[in-house]
């Protein structure tokens, strides 16, 4: 994949501990980690390797240790030290989440799940809907706008999931384990939307996962062992 | 976008169930509320039923109601002389029990001088009692009806008359007959106690004796200046209306009212507690999609506020429910239930003030929620 334009997500020596004397935790050790617009990058590594909390920093849930940070231009930690007072609207503004789960909100409908996040950056409703069922539309799961969370089908929730993160036109989207409640079939069906979602978004896609079938959809694969960041390297296949 | 309405019809049936035992729980605090408002309100009914002013009564004596009081029946006249005073009339009180078609009456019997104050305030059914002797007007609680007649004392009274919600403190419904009839009933000895009296030689004292002279004073008039007159006559005591209610608010009902206090105050507790509870449980059930809302950009105003809103609509239904059960059956216990508007808007505020606290466990839980909980499993 060619890298054009400036890097969305740049990690300069990031570390992270919990923790002090005996009970310090290194969770993160002096990681660097570039990624560039319509790159789709994973995160491997056993458990507690340090793969969510890197998830974490990046999405700006949590603090570094050390180390600076940028996100689509704008340094967000220097020297360990926030720059942002307000992450909750720089996460609004610039970041994308999709879980394991979906994590769909039950008591809304397809297309308030996707809406909610345009009323909450300050979207008038009709605008909010409208973008809502374009997505939907988009992702290819439009039949489906009525449908509450609990009638979706696996598939089907985790497309209304990354439609609700496409929603605020974010540039970096962060994905935990996206395909992992997904069958082979499904799994390639979302991994195919993501890669199609950073091309046309011009996003910079980083998921953590496990799942070696969808190995061959990353451009790199950035493995995680003890903190530290030990491969960097392009998609084995 | 409300997320607190959208979270409440997507759960609505178990929303409803929740109100609905809320609902119960209100309705029994509003019960006690009128039960009490009922005892104050009947421990008032029987001294407002005359209308007067002022109450003439034995000296050093709080009666006719809190203590017992017994004045010669003609102080009336000397009463009725007091500048001031338009009407006055002898009364007497005392409660009995009667056997009536099988069962057991227990009554208040008023007695008094049917052209004078102390009669019934107002008659539903029937007439007032005209003849002197034998007749009653009784109370609808009593069960008696038109044309009933029933023994009391030595005699049998006919009731002609029925008054609504005249009942003493203790609940016992009032029936009102002749201040002659009542003073029989009450002075009167039986046979055997007669003879004995007149084996002892103190027959033949007058039982013209009564438990109160009321007195109704020209509008004009001082009640304190007419009180005080009959203070500085010795062996009376003057009590105006106002003191009476004093006294019987106070002193006659003081310890149900304390204990129904007590006990109203102990259920708002409960109810404080459960609200408190049933908030932070559906507070708590929703950690990871609030732990979502914060992860996707909420701010925590949209959380609290969702929290908030579903307390108070809890709340408000919970308590529309209850005033609504309470008002359908309130009339069905066996003694008065009063609701009066500002005891219910006073508990309506109650229990808004409650929500909003109680839904401060489930705002504090909420905001201490990581959003970083959101991402894994």
């Amino acid at each position: 994949m060619p890298l054009n334009g400036d890097p969305l997500v740049r990690l300069d020596h990031i570390s992270k501990h919990f923790g002090t004397g005996t009970t310090r935790v290194d969770a993160l050790r002096d990681v660097s980690l570039t990624v560039y617009p319509r790159q789709v990058v994973a995160l491997l590594g056993p458990s507690g390797s340090g793969k969510t909390t890197l998830l974490n920093v990046i999405g700006c849930i949590l603090a570094a240790s050390s180390g600076s940070m940028a996100l689509d231009g704008e340094r967000v930690i220097e020297d360990g030290r926030w720059l942002r007072s307000d992450l909750r609207r720089l996460r609004l503004d610039k970041i994308g989440f999709i879980f394991q789960f979906h994590n769909l909100i039950p008591f809304l409908d397809a297309t308030d799940n996707v809406a909610l996040v345009l009323r909450l950056a300050g979207k008038d409703a009709e605008t909010a809907r409208a973008r809502a069922a374009e997505l939907l539309d988009y992702l290819e799961v439009g039949n489906r706008r009525s449908a509450m969370p609990a009638k979706l089908s696996g598939g089907e929730a985790q497309r209304v999931a990354i439609a609700r993160a496409l929603a605020n036109r974010p540039r970096i989207i962060l994905a935990d384990e996206p395909t992992a409640a997904l069958d082979s079939k499904r799994a390639g069906i979302v991994m195919d939307l993501l890669r199609k979602v950073a091309i046309d978004q011009e996003a910079a896609i980083i998921a953590v996962t496990h799942d070696e079938k969808i190995f061959d959809r990353f451009d790199h694969i950035f493995a995680l062992r003890d903190g530290r960041l030990e491969a960097d390297g392009a998609s084995p296949a | 976008m409300n997320l607190a309405y959208r979270d409440i019809c997507h759960n609505l049936g178990r929303f409803l169930l929740t109100c609905l035992g809320l609902a119960l729980l209100l309705g029994v605090v509003m019960a006690m509320i009128g039960i009490y408002r009922g005892i104050v309100v009947d421990a008032l009914t029987i001294s407002r039923a005359p209308a007067v002013d002022l109450w003439v009564v034995e000296a050093n004596s709080r009666g006719p109601f809190a203590e017992a009081s017994r004045i010669p029946g003609d102080v009336r006249e000397a009463v009725a002389r007091i500048a001031g005073v338009t009407a006055a009339g002898g009364i007497t009180y005392q409660t009995v029990e009667a056997d009536h078609q099988s069962r057991k009456l227990r009554l208040y019997v008023i007695g008094y001088e049917p052209t004078r104050p102390g009669g019934p305030p107002e008659i539903v059914e029937g007439r007032a009692v005209v003849r002197s002797h034998f007749e009653m007007v009784a109370d609808q609680a009593s069960g008696l009806v038109l044309g009933d007649r029933i023994e009391l004392g030595r005699n049998t009274f006919a009731v002609v008359g029925l008054t609504r919600h005249q009942v003493n403190s203790g609940g016992d419904p009032a029936v009102y007959i002749t201040l002659g009839d009542a003073q029989k009933l009450q002075f009167d000895l039986g046979p055997p106690a007669a003879r004995v009296q007149i084996a002892r030689g103190t027959a033949g004292a007058g039982r013209d004796t009564v438990n109160a002279v009321i007195a109704r004073l020209q509008p004009n008039a001082s009640v304190d200046a007419v009180a005080e007159t009959v203070r500085r006559w010795k062996h009376f005591s003057a009590i105006t209306q106002a003191e009476q209610e004093d006294i019987l608010s106070r002193s006659l009902v003081d310890r149900a009212r304390r204990q129904i206090g007590l006990f109203t105050t102990i259920l708002l507790f409960v109810s404080a507690v459960i609200i408190a509870l049933i908030i932070y449980t559906m507070t708590m059930e929703k950690l990871k999609q609030i732990a979502t809302l914060k992860l996707i950009g909420a701010p925590d105003r949209t959380i609290v506020l969702m929290i908030v809103q579903q307390a108070l609509a809890l709340g408000l239904i919970g308590f529309v429910l209850g005033t609504a059960m309470i008002l359908a059956i309130k009339d069905h216990f066996p003694r008065r239930v009063v609701l009066e508007a500002d005891n219910v808007a006073g508990l309506g505020l109650i229990v808004l003030a409650v929500c909003i606290a109680s839904s401060g466990l489930g705002v504090r839980a909420a905001l201490r929620v990581d959003p970083a909980t959101a991402i894994g499993g």
